[in-house]
């Protein structure tokens, strides 16, 4: 099983701060991290590897430091990881992020099964996975909460829907999108760890991966950011004090008088 | 290459500072200097009063734009039934269609979509699309991505709005893909420039903590998914008229992905993303025995229970009812937030929330800060004791 795990960089969300004087987000000395649901796609295929034999290679995009991050998936147990990186990648959309990844991923040679993260912290897009599975042609199941078998060729899964699950199978090669409750990540071990801090982690360029220079970085993106703007969340507070049961008729009050729907 | 300059009209003022998302921009020497960390998105530059910014982006070849016309809606179904979201995004398709001076359609696959096809334009369709197939039954992210593009190609839209649920969500994208066109995820408020004919997309970003407007300038059809809940559906009108039309598709029949079951094992009080309330348990219910008076709660309201992240790993109650971050995004009219203290990772996935009432025994918890409505207290006592008062006022 050749298996490829799609990881992004995101900022540490849980120290995401706003600075109250300018209603900005806080950025420095925000560490970057894997994104959280990379993780879980990062273990899934290491298990797979585990099970059945093959080799994970973890595949990102993006500046020339998200080697270091790279090198932590090898101590988590990836076999090997590719970084894209070139200037001209720069602005990237979805679109073009899923082109310029499916032009790695053709460049590595035979693939099996492509892990993504259900989305990245940062866009929260949920794009880049069905996306990628369309540029190589191949089918895709996102959400998926638990692989039941991949046997002979075909994986069988389940996604995670409102009101349930499904099961669904595919033959390989295909892309699942994981989410959290498909496995809890390990933590590295000291061999991965030295595994990791020896690892070299090639970059390939827009050249080395062949890319239509039109549909790579921003000039292929489709999509602009026009504006950007900081929500603000003006709440007016009001504390409701009392012994339980008068809070209790104050709120009701107020819910009753708002005109809410409260029942069926 | 596209790049990004400040000429020498910059005065440091800082404006753009505000605007980058990645903090790329310094300022040094009363001059803007743009760091290496700068991903040419473009934000800053209307944040600028003084024109300092030079951005050039190469135009890539401009299709014929002017061949897209109508606003669509993909129809979501399941076992014949559309989708709220649909009729949802139907209401705002009728306000964007009348700012374009043209027309709404919706674009429904499945199987026995008589019904259906008639609700869609008692909601405001003026156009179904039907393709109406055995093969489409369930709902399958190949063949259904396969049709769909089909009829784009055939009828050209200029605007494809589609509900941000898990299926809207994975069709989205592969549709888009396909297509070549761009695509803006879970989108919160739609806008149109007219003159342009282009939409504007603002949605979330960080969590909730920025928000970006989108346009998609050179590509057609511009697509969008919108979350479900933030827009308005339209009164039904059964004296509405509208056109059903049968586009001549190939309905594959080779579709290699399978969906061999569908369970649905949750219950209402599950059903977040649809819940016009939400009763959520966090660590502070204290042992998993008091979430009862959570569903007590819930019960009496018609609501489904919600949870935070601590209480899902806790093994308290299981991870679809998880709000947050690496849980659900919900926006229900009124949220109750019992025990839970406020983390950013929780806020990020209810703060856009109508009204959030928290109830917490620590005075100074997070929480307080978004909620409009807080009651401090013990929740074993205030639970009970508003589950009493609703009974008897609204049973």
């Amino acid at each position: 099983m050749n298996i490829v795990v799609c990881v992004k960089q995101v900022p540490a969300t849980t120290e995401v701060k706003m600075n109250k004087e300018t209603n900005t987000i806080i950025r420095e000395g925000i560490e970057a991290i894997i994104n959280p649901f990379d993780t879980y796609a990062i273990e899934e295929g290491v298990r797979i590897k585990e099970q059945g034999g093959g080799k994970v290679t973890v595949i990102s995009m993006g500046i020339p430091k998200v080697a270091d991050l790279l090198r932590e998936t090898i101590a988590l147990g990836a076999d090997e990881a590719v970084l894209l990186s070139d200037k001209a990648f720069a602005g990237a959309d979805t679109l073009a992020t899923a082109y310029t990844l499916s032009l790695g991923i053709k460049k590595m040679g035979p693939v099996d099964l492509i892990i993504c993260g259900k989305q990245a912290t940062d866009g929260d897009t949920a794009q880049v996975g069905p996306s990628l599975a369309a540029k190589l042609g191949i089918p895709h199941t996102t959400y998926v909460r638990k692989i039941e078998e991949i046997r002979e060729g075909t994986i069988r899964c389940q996604r995670l829907t409102e009101d349930g699950y499904e099961v669904i199978e595919m033959p390989l090669p295909a892309v699942i999108t994981v989410v959290k409750e498909i496995n809890e990540p390990r933590i590295p071990s000291f061999k991965g760890l030295m595994k990791a801090k020896k690892a070299e982690i090639p970059v390939w360029t827009a050249d080395e991966i062949a890319a239509d220079e039109s549909l790579i970085g921003l000039k292929g993106s489709p999509t602009w950011v026009v504006s950007t703007f900081v929500p603000q969340h003006n709440v007016n507070s009001e504390m409701i004090e009392g012994k339980p049961e008068e809070q209790a008729k104050i709120l009701v009050d107020k819910l009753l008088s708002l005109q809410l729907p409260l029942s069926k | 290459m596209a790049s990004i300059k400040i000429t020498d009209q910059c005065t440091g003022c800082k404006l753009c500072l505000k605007s980058c998302p990645f903090g790329a921009i310094v300022v040094e020497d009363k001059k803007a200097r743009i760091l290496d960390t700068c991903t040419l998105c473009g934000a800053c530059v209307s944040s600028c009063k003084f024109e300092a910014i030079d951005f050039t982006k190469e135009e890539s070849q401009a299709a014929d734009l002017s061949a897209y016309h109508g606003v669509w809606v993909f129809a979501e179904q399941k076992d014949g039934k559309v989708a709220n979201v649909a009729f949802e995004l139907l209401g705002e398709g009728t306000r964007l269609a009348a700012k374009l001076d043209t027309k709404v359609s919706a674009v429904l696959l499945g199987e026995g979509m008589e019904s259906a096809s008639k609700e869609l334009i008692t909601h405001g369709a003026d156009t179904v699309y039907v393709v109406d197939d055995p093969k489409l039954r369930q709902y399958n992210d190949e063949s259904y991505a396969d049709i769909f593009v089909q009829v784009v190609k055939a009828y050209k839209p200029e605007i494809i709005l589609i509900g941000a649920t898990t299926y809207g969500r994975s069709l989205a994208p592969r549709v888009a893909s396909v297509l070549n066109t761009g695509l803006t995820a879970d989108c919160t408020g739609l806008e149109i420039d007219t003159q342009k004919r282009e939409l504007l997309q603002t949605r979330p970003a960080f969590g909730g903590n920025l928000m970006a407007t989108i346009i998609c300038p050179n590509h057609r059809p511009q697509m969008a998914s919108v979350r479900p809940k933030v827009m308005k559906a339209l009164e039904p009108d059964e004296t509405r008229q509208g056109e059903i039309i049968v586009p001549d598709v190939n309905i594959p029949t080779d579709t290699v992905t399978k969906v061999l079951e569908v369970v649905n094992s949750l219950t209402e009080k599950v059903n977040l993303a649809e819940a016009d309330i939400i009763v959520a348990a966090g660590r502070g219910i204290g042992k998993p025995e008091n979430l009862r008076y959570v569903e007590e709660l819930a019960d009496v309201l018609g609501a489904a229970v919600g949870a935070s992240r601590a209480v899902v790993d806790a093994g308290w109650i299981e991870y679809s009812h998880q709000v947050g971050q690496t849980g659900k995004t919900v926006g229900p009219k009124i949220y109750i937030a019992c025990g839970i203290s406020g983390a950013v990772q929780h806020l990020a996935g209810m703060s856009s929330s109508d009204i959030i009432i928290a109830i917490n025994k620590n005075p100074d918890a997070p929480i307080f800060k978004l909620a409009n409505i807080g009651l401090v207290g013990d929740l074993v006592e205030i639970l009970p004791a508003l589950t009493k008062e609703f009974k008897q006022r609204i049973g």
